[in-house]
């Protein structure tokens, strides 16, 4: 496929970006030699930074850097095995399209389909339920995948009294506690997270006040347009070079201190933090959200164990991707540059790794957008 | 997977909202959205559900992106793909 351009950058207010630019500029002149690295850790910043080519028009003294911000990425291999497992053995699963090529340790859920298991994608929880509905003698498993916000509308269906015959493969992640894994991780080198709009307006901005207190690192709630980025990345800026550490809401549209308490609320009925592995990252202790012990009956692990467990017996040959960097470009250590695979053996028609599956992994947004290659900056 | 799409509600029947994304109606949850919600409003919406009410003043600032996002049919692009798969987690309205 055709790599496409990314969009001229063009501003809604040209003004406001020319200032923002200029601002980051002169705030940053003398940091050319050693740039201040700012990290976000949300999929959907990496495509808005890469679509309009906002790394190109950044002063050299700014380097924006990507964490483990896409879920289908983290998810971990064991995590896939089950989900291949249970459709393997003949349960029909059903989950977010992205989840399909993600590779296990042995095979992914697009091969278990291929070989003639059940695998439904779905675009919503909702429509897996609805699923189990209309085939109430069959079991059908949601395999759960995504952070807090997509988790929120597991919760709420859930609470809705699903059919007997759903059940849930949870691997939802919750991103507070993994950014305090990255910020101590000993390689990665980051002065202050860009934190993800969206799930921002569910957990609220001041759940990253203890972050701050306890690293010394800033954090700024990001949107999704260029003008919102910049902001980000400008009070992130202003803080390091002050030291002044603290939380800014950048996206007070969408993002408030509390949250949406209501949607919390439905989170923490149904599920509870639990430590897990995040796929190249490492175990994060709370990142993982595990179903709560009164809505085991929902629980695929509790209702197949035995499945579960013959699955867990075959051993898992030798990993192929040992090459892919996909766990050092989430851990902000790494570009898609510097991997060999990158466009070479490793593309979105024959992927190595989970960062290339995805429409929110770093090496998907690059090779569609390009990344941080110097295109000509067209600022108007 | 996060990146939500705005729409404006129509008709709110209990829980369920019948939202119109640039045309195109669809049914939306008003399960976890924590603002009370009437017709006219704008939402933002992940996975079916109505996670916000956007500020009126924010609106046409909100809707900018996804404007021009989904006015590039002619090209497959990958942020464009998600606003889809956003709308396509909204449910089909029943008719009859």
């Amino acid at each position: 496929m055709a790599e496409a351009a990314p969009a001229r950058l063009e501003f809604r207010d040209r003004d406001r970006g020319r200032a923002l630019l200029d601002a980051l500029a002169r705030w940053t002149d003398d940091r050319i030699d050693d740039p201040v690295s700012i990290m976000h850790v949300c999929g959907s910043h990496e495509q808005a930074i890469a679509r309009f080519g906002l790394r190109s028009v950044l002063p050299p003294g700014l380097r924006v850097i990507t964490g483990p911000g896409c879920p289908v990425c983290v998810t971990d291999a064991p995590e896939i095995d089950e989900a291949v497992a249970l459709a393997e053995s003949g349960i029909r699963v059903a989950t977010y399209g992205d989840m399909l090529r993600v590779p296990g340790s042995r095979s992914s859920l697009a091969d278990a389909r291929g070989e003639g298991a059940r695998v439904e994608v779905v675009y919503s929880v909702t429509q897996a339920a609805e699923m189990a509905l209309a085939s109430p003698d069959e079991p059908l498993v949601f395999f759960a995948t995504g952070f807090e916000t997509t988790a929120v509308a597991t919760a709420a269906v859930l609470l809705r009294d699903p059919p007997a015959n759903f059940s849930l493969l949870t691997a939802h992640k919750y991103i507070p506690p993994v950014m305090e894994i990255v910020a101590e991780m000993p390689a990665t080198r980051v002065e202050g997270f860009l934190a993800a709009g969206h799930a921002a307006s569910i957990t609220g901005w001041g759940v990253f006040e203890p972050f701050v207190a306890r690293h010394g690192l800033p954090v700024a709630i990001g949107g999704f347009e260029p003008l919102d980025l910049l902001a980000g990345f400008a009070a992130l800026v202003e803080r390091i070079r002050t030291g002044r550490p603290g939380v800014d809401n950048c996206f007070p549209r969408m993002v408030t201190r509390e949250g949406n308490r209501r949607a919390q609320q439905q989170l923490w009925r149904v599920f509870e933090p639990t430590g897990g592995v995040w796929r190249g990252i490492t175990r994060v202790p709370n990142g993982n959200l595990q179903l709560r012990a009164e809505w085991q009956r929902f629980d695929a692990r509790q209702r197949f164990a035995a499945r579960l467990e013959r699955a867990r017996r075959i051993p898992a040959p030798p990993t192929r991707a040992g090459e892919c960097r996909c766990g050092d470009i989430m851990a902000g250590i790494a570009t898609p540059a510097d991997c060999a695979l990158f466009r070479g053996a490793c593309t979105p028609a024959l992927p190595r790794g989970a960062c290339m599956v995805s429409s929110e992994g770093t090496c998907r947004i690059w090779h569609e957008y390009g990344g941080a290659d110097p295109l000509a900056a067209d600022v108007a | 997977m996060c990146l939500g799409v705005p729409g404006r509600v129509l008709e709110i029947d209990g829980l369920v909202a019948r939202v119109d994304f640039w045309g195109v109606e669809r049914e939306v949850r008003l399960d976890v959205v924590d603002q009370p919600v009437e017709p006219g409003d704008f939402v933002l919406n992940h996975v079916g559900f109505a996670i916000r009410r956007i500020p009126e003043e924010e609106i046409e600032q909100t809707l900018a992106l996804y404007d021009e996002l989904l006015a590039e049919l002619e090209r497959e692009d990958l942020m464009a793909a998600d606003v889809r798969s956003e709308l396509a987690g909204a449910r089909p309205r029943d008719d009859g």
